[in-house]
């Protein structure tokens, strides 16, 4: 009996391995300069000598690299770790730019509603129809012409990030529009508005905490989505140059060399992407029952 | 009703002039349309005398209502890229599109309704249970992944459908079709089952949960009772109902299938509007991808607008509001 309650309190099995990988994943990620083999951005640190060997448990394979190398010797585990690390990065900024973003409008439009609340609405109504590949994609077009190659090299981490944000904020606001109306309505804020306190101290300090645990659900969904975006641009060449590589980078660049029988190149960046998005999918899909059950995806 | 089709009439007109704006912005502003077009090493008097030509010299306002106007009679400039007239360029590229996403969408609603009634009637079969398995991973699974794996498997090892390009091309004067020829239509096959993924198992769950809830109302356990056919139940009495969903679902989802098929087509480098867009984004062909937003922006704002008042025929509950 003792042991049936707390198996019903603990998550599913699927749901603790995958906390178990993105733990696993984000240990990874921190800590990537110490852990990879070789750093891919020290030309000095891989030569080509040892180029286009295949993973370790194959024939061929060089027991030094267990993933294999690419085009130009460099050791696919590192790359990975390396790539991860931006691809993991920038998802997380791109959710945390668009969560800002999406509440702040959201509060604005839910506390003083009318005409502020139809403008930020009737924006996020367009946006929305718009898919977020095609809007970064043009982002990153209009980018590239506005800024020279050397600009766009620095700059092409925060394009992305600002280029997945501009379209996400949207869930984000409507969530938090709808759950600041509720809130508006009751006697804590009707208070604090009577005593005087400035609407951005009743917004930021009473109603916020409140609609929190929602924008925390969409958060964890969205990052699985911010990351395949990112991928995905990436992967078409409007994201991270291949000096600074991310994991979609890895499988555009990869894909040059599918017809060469040299498969592993984009297959491994692709199987740790996959299983990255799928853990984070799992997770985000556990916590939105848990914790909301009538928060639907879109 | 009168009221609802003027207010949806007027608020696609603001975005169809919102998203001009943002074309108009792209075309004057992004890059410099001067520097684009004359030759190398023009003089300063001969790019004054461009920009007199292109009108560029006058007032902001001015120059908006004339790039309006070119639009509506259907000029949308010169691709840097391709020096040919943009509008050319993309109906040339239009067929490829059409036929890629008319297959993928046909191939999905094939497969996709049959298995979310199979997944709603027997939810415990081995099938069933592969399938729904199947989804969480095929969710998680990026367009452009799928795409290489097949790729990698039938074009590289199996060397059985080729992973490139639309094979030979039968020119029916305005349409050039790979429907008519067998390279044509093992080329089809890789780019389709791609695209028809991602919708797949959006169809899949949506006829499941559609079906489940629609077999447990009162109308089919009455249908049971009067010991009507099960074939009969399921498909004509409870299919029916469940399709609703999916035929509205099906047309809002056409913004997804249109980013789906930006990816796939760059993927397997397919001739059509999305492979021209991504590679304009590339070089970047500021007038290319200005025209491909004016597009679909259009596309959307019509489907949007018809799928609204279609709603409002097939639901009279909408025609009070």
């Amino acid at each position: 009996m003792a042991t049936q309650t707390l198996m019903r309190r603990l998550p599913p099995v699927s749901v603790m391995i995958a906390g178990l990988v993105l733990a696993i994943m984000l240990v990874l990620v921190v800590f990537a300069p110490l852990i990879a083999p070789m750093d891919p951005r020290d030309v000095s640190s891989y030569s080509l000598i040892d180029m286009e060997i295949p993973p370790s448990f194959m024939d061929g394979g060089d027991p030094r690299f267990l993933l294999g190398t690419d085009n130009q010797g460099r050791d696919l585990v590192s790359v990975i770790l390396f790539g991860l690390r931006i691809s993991v990065v920038i998802g997380l900024g791109a959710v945390l730019f668009a969560a800002a973003l999406g509440v702040v409008l959201g509060l604005v439009a839910g506390f003083f509603g009318g005409f502020v609340d139809s403008i930020v609405m009737r924006i996020a109504d367009v946006l929305v129809s718009f898919p977020t590949i095609l809007v970064a994609l043009l982002i990153s077009g209009i980018a590239r012409a506005q800024l020279s190659a050397d600009t766009m090299l620095t700059w092409a981490p925060l394009v992305l990030i600002f280029s997945i944000a501009v379209n996400e904020w949207v869930q984000y606001a409507r969530t938090v529009r709808a759950s600041t109306m509720v809130e508006v309505a009751r006697d804590y804020v009707r208070a604090a508005k009577v005593i005087g306190l400035p609407a951005g101290r009743i917004m930021g300090r009473h109603i916020l905490p409140n609609v929190m645990s929602s924008v925390m659900v969409i958060a964890t969904i969205n990052l699985a989505g911010a990351i395949l975006t990112e991928a995905t641009l990436s992967f078409l060449g409007a994201g991270m140059p291949p000096t600074y590589p991310s994991l979609g980078t890895l499988i555009r660049i990869g894909n040059q060399f599918l017809f060469s029988g040299l498969w592993w190149i984009a297959v491994m960046p692709a199987a740790v992407l996959v299983i990255l998005v799928l853990a984070v999918n799992v997770i985000g899909d556990y916590l939105r029952d848990r914790f909301n059950p009538k928060l639907m995806a879109r | 009703m009168f009221r609802l089709f003027s207010m949806r009439l007027l608020q696609a007109i603001l975005v169809m002039i919102a998203v001009t704006a943002i074309a108009f912005v792209m075309f004057r502003f992004v890059g410099d349309p001067i520097s684009s077009m004359v030759r190398e090493g023009a003089t300063q008097a001969e790019k004054d005398a461009l920009r007199m030509a292109l009108g560029l010299d006058k007032p902001i306002l001015t120059q908006f209502f004339d790039f309006v106007g070119q639009v509506l009679t259907g000029d949308l400039g010169t691709s840097f890229r391709y020096q040919q007239p943009v509008v050319s360029l993309l109906m040339s590229r239009l067929p490829a599109t059409l036929e890629l996403v008319i297959v993928a969408t046909f191939l999905a609603l094939a497969v996709g309704i049959p298995l979310g009634v199979l997944c709603a009637l027997k939810p415990h079969s081995f099938l069933s249970r592969l399938t729904q398995a199947t989804t969480l991973v095929g969710i998680s699974m990026p367009t452009f992944v799928t795409g290489l794996l097949l790729i990698l498997v039938f074009a590289v090892t199996l060397r059985w459908l080729p992973s490139s390009g639309r094979g030979d091309l039968v020119d029916l004067g305005l349409w050039k079709t790979g429907f008519l020829t067998l390279s044509g239509l093992k080329s089809l096959i890789l780019p389709s089952i791609t695209l028809a993924l991602f919708q797949l198992t959006l169809i899949m769950r949506l006829v499941r949960s559609e079906m489940i809830d629609v077999l447990s109302s009162d109308y089919i356990r009455f249908a049971f009772a009067r010991g009507l056919p099960r074939a009969y139940i399921y498909g004509r009495l409870a299919l029916r109902n469940a399709l609703m969903p999916v035929v509205t679902v099906t047309g809002l989802q056409i913004g997804q299938l249109i980013a789906f098929a930006i990816v796939t087509e760059t993927v397997f480098q397919w001739p059509g509007m999305g492979l021209l867009f991504t590679n304009a984004v590339g070089y970047p062909d500021v007038p290319v991808l200005a025209a491909y937003l004016l597009f679909v922006g259009f596309l959307f704002v019509m489907i949007n607008m018809i799928v609204d008042i279609l709603y409002t025929f097939i639901d009279p509950r909408l025609r009070t509001r």
